[in-house]
């Protein structure tokens, strides 16, 4: 039992890392990503996501498979992206979903040809899929520095950033500043990201925030318990994913997700706001 | 008329009015020859209005006829093309404006106490606790829709009656002189409107003004002293007896379809 669940991580320090990395990641993406459900940003933030990997690529071509470097990179990109659809959006007939999903084709399609032309397939697989058995000292502490920033502003922000996901219409009309609140949330977002990359890879740096996120939902009625709920099934998400990954040598994103999926499918099943709780109550 | 602004440049260096503010003087807001329009398509035109505390109006007209637009414009949710919009003692952040009912996510994961709560944000901010005084103020709005012993009840288990009741204890809270409903009954049980137009009443009746958009006609000629009755280039405002004759109506109408078949072609 012993061996099953805890001598990996007594055994080996990059487990240990990967594990405090997984740990700072659960707190700081589960809040984030249970306003970014209530928002009904969830496919943004997919976009966004997307975006960061031109950023990330360009960053590995200057500095290498080093997280400060394609951190910093996709940050910047992904936010240009992002003010880029959101002025598209307002000067043309197109939505702010339909623009973002035409810039994260095109990024993404630009970060792969970055990697690949420049790099070889093992880097690309490693920006596509994250590399969390490589998680050193400097990157374990950009991920707990933004996950304490990310919890920081979120404290001072919490009431105005709830009003503005409930009723932004009534924000904007009291004068409270609902764009400032949301340019903030949306750093918060990209920032989140950027700590995920290196775990979990571009492709599925939002996993940690929508999956946790949306099975929280489905148990919890209030958003401090929505908070609470998410980070810690995101906590059991990267535990076990680690474990998984350590026992059965799968890649460490992908085991991740599909613990953070296997959890998201039984609240489906069991959780009082599931499909089968829902569908007893209309019987 | 002018030529729409079609460019890309064009639309950002576009220069709009803007509405005015003057603090000084009793409440007012007055509109002369306003003129709102979305990409090609004009919205309100030519439209000169005066609104005075304490009055009660209600702003009525068909389907797509610029109404819940004028309510965005005056609150400077939506640019407008040209006119003028002067606010006469207050600003435009000082009105307290309800949305459309179903513009709110009704399962957005929030206790009633939360949502009223925020009529009170200007007060309070975004840090400090709320003392014992606006808790008994937020109690006391509860009461006065009805709603006194559902503080902690979650906003998923409410009926859009009851979810409407708490909209309202919400303007309640915002205590502004100037009130602005958008469809404020749609959806609405009975019971709960005869309550919430009691509530509109006192509100006019302690010197405020009150805009409502409203569908129901019954409704506009037995509670509304006012009305402005809208219909894009069309309106008619005054007393509602004046305003809803049967030729008006069908102005209206005719105008709103007027722009309807011309918005076919190109």
């Amino acid at each position: 039992m012993i061996d099953l669940f805890f001598s990996p991580f007594l055994d080996y320090i990059f487990l240990r890392r990967a594990l405090m990395a997984c740990l700072a990641l659960a707190l700081g993406c589960g809040p984030v990503g249970v306003l970014l459900v209530l928002r009904r940003m969830s496919l943004m933030g997919d976009a966004l996501a997307h975006a960061l990997l031109p950023g990330a690529a360009l960053g590995f071509l200057i500095g290498g498979l080093s997280l400060p470097a394609m951190g910093l990179g996709g940050f910047l990109v992904g936010f240009l992206v992002a003010l880029l659809a959101g002025a598209i959006s307002r000067f043309t007939i197109l939505n702010e979903d339909a623009s973002f999903a035409g810039f994260y084709l095109i990024s993404l399609a630009i970060g792969v040809l970055i990697v690949s032309t420049q790099g070889n397939q093992v880097d690309l697989m490693h920006i596509l899929f994250g590399t969390i058995l490589a998680v050193d000292s400097m990157s374990l502490l950009i991920v707990t520095s933004i996950t304490t920033f990310t919890l920081f502003v979120l404290a001072l922000i919490y009431r105005p950033l709830l009003i503005e996901c409930f009723d932004p219409g009534f924000l904007r009309v009291i004068g409270g500043r609902g764009s400032l609140y949301h340019s903030l949330f949306l750093i918060l977002v990209a920032l989140n990201l950027v700590a995920a990359f290196q775990a979990l890879g571009t492709l599925m740096a939002l996993g940690m925030m929508m999956l946790p996120a949306v099975s929280s939902r489905l148990w919890a009625r209030h958003v401090w318990s929505l908070f609470l709920l998410s980070s810690f099934f995101a906590v059991i998400s990267g535990y076990f994913g680690l474990l998984l990954s350590y026992h059965l040598e799968w890649p460490s994103g992908p085991s991740i997700i599909l613990v953070a999926g296997v959890i998201y499918g039984v609240s489906l099943l069991i959780a009082p706001f599931g499909t089968l709780k829902q569908q007893q109550g209309m019987a | 008329m002018e030529p729409a602004i079609s460019s890309f440049w064009g639309r950002l260096t576009k220069k709009h009015p803007t509405i005015r503010c003057h603090p000084q003087g009793p409440i007012s807001i007055d509109i002369q020859n306003l003129s709102v329009q979305y990409p090609n398509n004009p919205v309100i035109s030519g439209l000169t209005c005066h609104f005075e505390t304490p009055s009660l109006w209600a702003i009525a007209g068909p389907n797509g006829a610029g109404k819940s637009t004028l309510l965005k414009t005056l609150l400077g949710l939506q640019k407008f093309k040209g006119g003028k919009i002067n606010f006469h003692g207050l600003c435009p952040c000082d009105v307290a404006y309800l949305t459309q009912q179903n513009q709110l996510d009704r399962r957005f994961p929030l206790t009633v106490g939360d949502t009223i709560a925020m009529g009170l944000f200007r007060e309070v901010g975004i840090f400090r606790r709320y003392t014992k005084e606006q808790r008994d103020k937020m109690q006391d709005a509860l009461e006065q829709v009805g709603l006194a012993s559902f503080s902690r009840t979650p906003l998923q288990a409410l009926s859009g009656g009851q979810f409407q009741r708490v909209l309202f204890a919400r303007l309640i809270l915002q205590d502004a002189p100037v009130i602005f409903l958008d469809e404020p009954f749609t959806g609405v049980d009975g019971r709960t409107i005869d309550d919430l137009m009691a509530l509109l009443h006192r509100w006019v009746k302690e010197g405020r003004l009150v805009l409502a958009v409203l569908h129901d006609l019954d409704l506009t000629q037995e509670h509304f002293p006012n009305t402005l009755l809208l219909a894009r280039h069309f309106y008619k405002a005054g007393l509602t007896e004046d305003v809803l004759t049967k030729e008006n109506m069908r102005d209206a109408v005719a105008a709103s379809r007027h722009w309807e078949a011309a918005e076919g072609t190109p």
